[in-house]
């Protein structure tokens, strides 16, 4: 497809987000927030209840008027969906208990309707593994059955960008593994995908880039890796008798080592865990630069 | 569930046809109702047992007209059938379609809108069908219900029940936006039906009511829906049972003609895909 430089200029991000605010009523739940998603990154959306992750969210799905801000997704403004836009993007809701009384395969094959270009609905349920679910009705599956129904339906059109939810919430630590595999899979096929999430190792384990979101705005921005000087943080080596926080834990521990002639009781070497480094962030609510130094809070 | 084939090179290609996606809702639609087996069950059952308990209750025949017990009910109770399908039913089953979501995920769809209220209102004609069908065999089986054998009683039928549904439907789409939530439509949506169903001359005749009962009742559309029933299944010796001596069709028609415009209007300013809860 050729497109003239002006649209190529706009589409140099997926999502591109700038002064987003909303209130409602008293609350100002979205305070002028700045976001860009690159084509083909996973993207991850942290914060707390309340923060305003999925009112952002639902702006950038088309599912919420914004108040004030200005917001581009795959080249449009959402609060104006079309229906050759919406082609492009897939959705899976936070909260999906639709009771429905059609079967997995009958929901699949309805929703690829409406595309232009679907996926095979038989495909599309191996790859998820509820090939052997085909034929249940959506009622009788378990919560985790359902949330890859949710996925499945979510990428049933070939969106270009998939926007997830918090879609592991109340999975079992298998499922979830097995779900991050499947997400893996559509990142390295090209898509672009947007995850909000309460659970830091979801992140790390998919996200290119996150954002910490607190009170409205976000408060840090970056890889996961390196989010808020996680990288660059002193390392604390903690034994059964003290511990100290030092830029050079391997000499540390050899001078341990020497003093106690051999093991030393109760060694670990640790540096801040990306758990440690939001709460942090979220408990300041100041924006910080990605990678300034950190100092490690010393109790744990 | 590694390997997902690469997304097809993005073409031109169109969009399936609205006409197409509302066919596909209609199919959908209708399946998922007759799947609920209990609500099918007691959707056809319960007009059967409001005319086995009426024609149990009163019998013989009105004075002077010749017209049983059994026809009075049939029609009103055909009228009842249309609105509990196409309002109660539906304006309850929308509303809980609001709160668990299920309207929320369709508007995230590539689907035109209309789509979705075109699904509902086939499913409910066809669910709608079924139940007067049945109605109409107890009816003509068990109380000597004579059918009508003229053409243009069964083209009055038609439209009178085409409409019917048709208004009924919108307007179960328009109140389904009214109650607060899910679990309050049952209660919100039954009693403006119950209430009509008194007053517009379904279980009690018409001419037993007071004027301005009468009178108010002509505002809404089940009076006359009933009435053009009544003129199918009375025929025309009935017609001196009537408030103003005649089936009045050319209102009826004008009245449940306004009320289908009206339901529109109200569908497409005020309906909500999502609940109240949701923003």
């Amino acid at each position: 497809m050729i497109l003239p430089g002006w649209i190529l200029g706009g589409m140099k991000h997926a999502i591109r987000v700038r002064g987003l605010k909303k209130r409602y009523g008293e609350v100002q739940a979205v305070a002028g927030l700045d976001l860009d998603v690159a084509h083909g990154e996973v993207f991850a959306v942290l914060g707390p209840n309340g923060a305003g992750k999925s009112t952002t969210v639902e702006i950038l799905e088309g599912y919420r008027e914004r108040d004030e801000g200005e917001v581009t997704v795959l080249g449009r403004d959402p609060a104006r969906p079309t229906r050759e836009w919406r082609s492009r993007i897939g959705i899976v809701l936070q909260t999906a208990d639709d009771r429905a009384e059609l079967t997995v395969r009958e929901t699949l094959r309805h929703f690829a309707t409406c595309y232009a270009n679907p996926r095979d609905p038989d495909e599309l349920m191996e790859q998820v593994g509820l090939a052997d679910s085909a034929g249940k009705r959506i009622r009788q599956l378990s919560g985790g059955q359902r949330r890859r129904v949710d996925v499945a339906l979510g990428v049933i059109g070939r969106p270009e960008l998939l926007f997830l939810d918090e879609p592991t919430t109340g999975f079992d630590p298998e499922a979830r593994r097995q779900f991050w595999d499947l997400i893996a899979g559509l990142a390295r096929d090209g898509t672009t995908i947007v995850l909000t999430t309460h659970y830091l190792e979801e992140a790390e384990a998919l996200a290119d880039r996150v954002a910490v979101v607190a009170r409205g705005r976000v408060v840090a921005e970056g890889d996961p890796a390196t989010l808020g000087g996680r990288g660059t943080a002193k390392a604390r080596v903690a034994w059964s008798e003290g511990e100290i926080e030092t830029d050079t834990p391997t000499a540390a521990v050899l001078e341990l080592s020497r003093r106690y002639d051999g093991e030393i009781p109760g060694l670990t070497v640790t540096r801040p865990t990306l758990e440690d480094v939001y709460l942090r962030l979220i408990e300041a609510g100041e924006p910080l630069a990605d990678g300034a130094p950190q100092t490690v809070g010393s109790a744990s | 569930m590694t390997a997902t084939p690469a997304p097809a090179p993005r073409t031109a290609a169109p969009l399936p046809s609205p006409i197409k996606i509302a066919l596909a809702r209609a199919a959908v639609e209708t399946k998922v109702l007759f799947r609920e087996r209990d609500a099918v069950v007691f959707t056809f059952a319960l007009p059967i047992v409001f005319l086995v308990l009426f024609a149990s209750i009163f019998s013989g025949v009105a004075e002077g007209t010749g017209v049983t017990v059994a026809q009075l009910y049939t029609a009103g109770l055909i009228g009842s059938g249309v609105m509990g399908t196409g309002f109660q039913n539906l304006g309850i089953g929308i509303a809980g379609d609001r709160e668990d979501g299920t309207l929320k995920r369709l508007a995230g769809l590539p689907m035109p809108r209309p789509a979705y209220f075109i699904g509902k209102i086939i499913s409910v004609l066809v669910m709608t069908v079924l139940q007067v069908a049945i109605l109409l065999a107890i009816a003509v089986l068990f109380y000597g219900l004579e059918l009508p054998s003229e053409v243009s009683a069964w083209a009055t039928f038609a439209w009178v029940f085409v409409l019917g549904v048709s208004a009924a439907a919108v307007l179960g789409i328009a109140v389904s936006s009214l109650p607060r939530s899910g679990k309050s439509a049952a209660a919100v949506i039954s009693l403006p039906f119950v209430v009509l169903q008194f007053v517009s001359g379904v279980f009690i005749p018409i001419t037993e009511l007071p004027d301005w009962l009468v009178n108010a009742a002509s505002i809404f559309p089940l009076k006359w829906m009933c009435q053009g029933f009544r003129s199918v299944f009375l025929g025309d010796a009935g017609a001196a049972l009537e408030l103003t001596g005649s089936y009045e069709l050319g209102r009826v028609a004008l009245v449940l003609a306004a009320w289908l415009i009206g339901g529109l209007v109200l569908c497409v300013t005020t309906f909500r895909w999502k609940g109240r809860r949701d923003g």
